[in-house]
């Protein structure tokens, strides 16, 4: 009996430790080469372990929904990238400026982190709806020829997905920016305000170039954010008008459960993977680079 | 400098106003006629309060073919979320611990792997997510969703488990070996009472992903069974002939209460995840 209960004992911590990352990594490791895996195959509804070689891919990057979605997401990458990094920089900015209830003010420009995207994509498509939204305030305050319309706009409706997700995020890179901010050296800061800088121009010569690491970090986290982004572009577009706001991962999606082809929308996946490690590879690379610095200076 | 203080706040709250209309809009459209609001527009105040509008959202409204209002929706969201949200947080818990205090040979390269997880995307994982939860019978239940997100879900808790974790002392737990306590001991007697604030975070942050997740709820659940934020876009279709904006600005409210009721009771918690929660 005590011998049993001495090697439950013995084996308990194993199988707690063992079942979870076993689990993770089949997760992690298998799933992924999984679907590397079928991306190489012919398979339709149903997995079929053939092999077609890179013909998925070439399939895929001569669909005019790839080709869409590709150039789409070059333009809301940057266009999100540029304005999120303004806005959030400019919320730190004021907020550090030792403003009376920081933070009521931090948790209004926070709180669009913590609502879903299928929320602020049903709310924002109301709000830029130009019949309902904002051009109807603005036309029903008088200026009757005012217009507001690019959500139905073919080539403006990307910018809607835009705004609404700069308006979901900036408060993040806000957040982050703050704490560069408040991690700045008050002796530089002294010795600028002594030369005789304005504040300003001591943000612009000698506070944000000291806080340059977290630029990089705020741009990653972000574009990876916009590589990812699915849900808020369903909600507020769903693509459309036609194919006009489709992104590689609504075309992940409409491949493998509209249409039905997994090998394809497989191959998509994985085209979708290697712009989100052309990303954080990089990144990693810059991170190790950092630490071997820091550990040197040290 | 004093006009300069005051350009200060004039911006900021320009800018308070700007990032409060979304939410505001939908509070006060939420207490108007839809027929108001198409003649009015929707950035306005209420002529009238009408409450139906909730009451309608929560049982009455038709979602494809059912017209049962969201609150099956919302109670799929409830019981996907809360045992997900306590599974995975667990389990990164117990591999934190193991990762950081307990050791195990190869230690780290488990934890490297696990975290990987974290930027993976959906997508790549859609695939054989289809096949795992065929062949449990799992496909098209909220069993099957609580599933995919504690394994998901365990790459982000073990990663912010195991980073508090390397903050107390090995010492501890070295003694602890010493005087003859397993592993399950320490993990009861020792960790987890150090633990409160660092679960907090993990649990905040669970709770709000899983509840607005789209994509696995849209993808592994199908009508009566999904969750609410696949719901809401599923409303948004069935009533896209003859939009009710009231009732549908009441239905996004209710769900978007449970999220922001958590920022706003654990605000301080939500701000430490931030940056590896934000990688999600």
């Amino acid at each position: 009996m005590t011998g049993v209960r001495r090697r439950l004992d013995a084996a308990l911590p194993l199988l707690a430790i063992w079942v979870p990352v076993l689990i993770s990594i089949v997760y992690v490791v298998g799933f992924t080469l999984y679907t590397v895996w079928i991306s190489f195959t012919p398979s339709t509804l149903l997995p079929d372990y053939g092999w077609v070689g890179l013909r998925n891919y070439s399939a895929i990057l001569a669909t005019r929904n790839w080709q869409i979605a590709a150039n789409n997401m070059a333009i809301y990458g940057f266009c999100f990238l540029l304005l999120t990094t303004a806005l959030g920089l400019s919320l730190a900015v004021l907020i550090d400026q030792k403003l009376r209830g920081e933070n009521v003010f931090r948790t209004i420009f926070l709180y669009p982190l913590a609502v879903s995207f299928v929320v602020t994509g049903v709310v924002w498509g109301w709000l830029l709806n130009p019949g309902i939204g904002i051009q109807k305030l603005v036309v029903g305050l008088g200026w009757t020829d005012f217009r507001f319309d690019w959500l139905v706009d073919r080539d403006r409706a990307l910018y809607c997905i835009v705004l609404a997700g700069a308006w979901q995020a900036s408060g993040f890179a806000m957040a982050l920016f703050l704490a560069g901010l408040r991690s700045v050296d008050a002796d530089l800061m002294k010795a600028a305000q002594i030369d005789g800088a304005g504040p300003l121009r001591t943000y612009r010569r000698v506070i944000l170039p000291s806080i340059w690491p977290i630029f990089i970090a705020v741009f990653v986290i972000l574009l990876q954010f916009a590589i990812k982004t699915f849900d808020l572009a369903m909600a507020l577009t769903g693509g459309g008008p036609g194919i006009a706001t489709v992104l590689p991962s609504i075309v992940v999606y409409d491949f493998m459960f509209q249409r039905g082809l997994l090998g394809r929308g497989s191959a998509a996946a994985v085209l979708l993977l290697l712009m989100l490690l052309a990303v954080l590879l990089p990144y990693a690379v810059f991170r190790r680079w950092q630490h071997v610095r820091n550990a040197r200076n040290a | 400098m004093r006009s300069t203080r005051i350009a200060v706040y004039l911006l900021v709250t320009v800018l308070t106003a700007i990032y409060l209309l979304p939410l505001l809009v939908v509070a006060l459209n939420s207490l108007r006629t839809t027929q108001e609001i198409f003649a009015n527009g929707m950035i306005g105040l209420p002529r009238a309060l009408s409450f139906g509008n909730f009451a309608d959202a929560w049982s009455g409204l038709c979602i494809a073919e059912h017209c049962t209002g969201i609150r099956s929706y919302m109670l799929n969201s409830f019981l996907m979320t809360l045992p997900a949200t306590i599974l995975s947080t667990f389990f990164g818990a117990l591999l934190g611990y193991a990762i950081s205090l307990w050791r195990f040979r190869g230690d780290l390269w488990v934890f490297g792997l696990i975290t990987l997880g974290v930027f993976l995307p959906e997508q790549m994982k859609l695939v054989p997510w289809v096949l795992v939860l065929r062949d449990l019978g799992l496909y098209n239940s909220v069993g099957g969703l609580i599933l995919i997100h504690v394994v998901q879900g365990i790459s982000f808790t073990t990663l912010f488990c195991r980073n508090y974790y390397i903050g107390i002392p090995p010492e501890l737990v070295k003694a602890a070996r010493i005087d003859g306590a397993g592993f399950f001991r320490i993990f009861w007697r020792i960790v987890l009472p150090l633990s409160p604030p660092i679960l907090i975070v993990t649990i905040i942050w669970q709770f709000t992903g899983i509840w607005n997740e789209y994509l696995y709820g849209v993808t592994f659940a199908s009508g009566e069974h999904q969750p609410v934020t696949a719901a809401l876009i599923a409303l948004a279709v069935t009533v896209s002939e003859a939009p009710q904006y009231g009732v549908q600005s009441a239905a996004v409210l209710i769900a978007a209460a449970p999220t922001l009721f958590v920022y706003l009771l654990g605000g301080k918690y939500f701000m430490r995840g931030l940056t590896a929660g934000a990688v999600k």
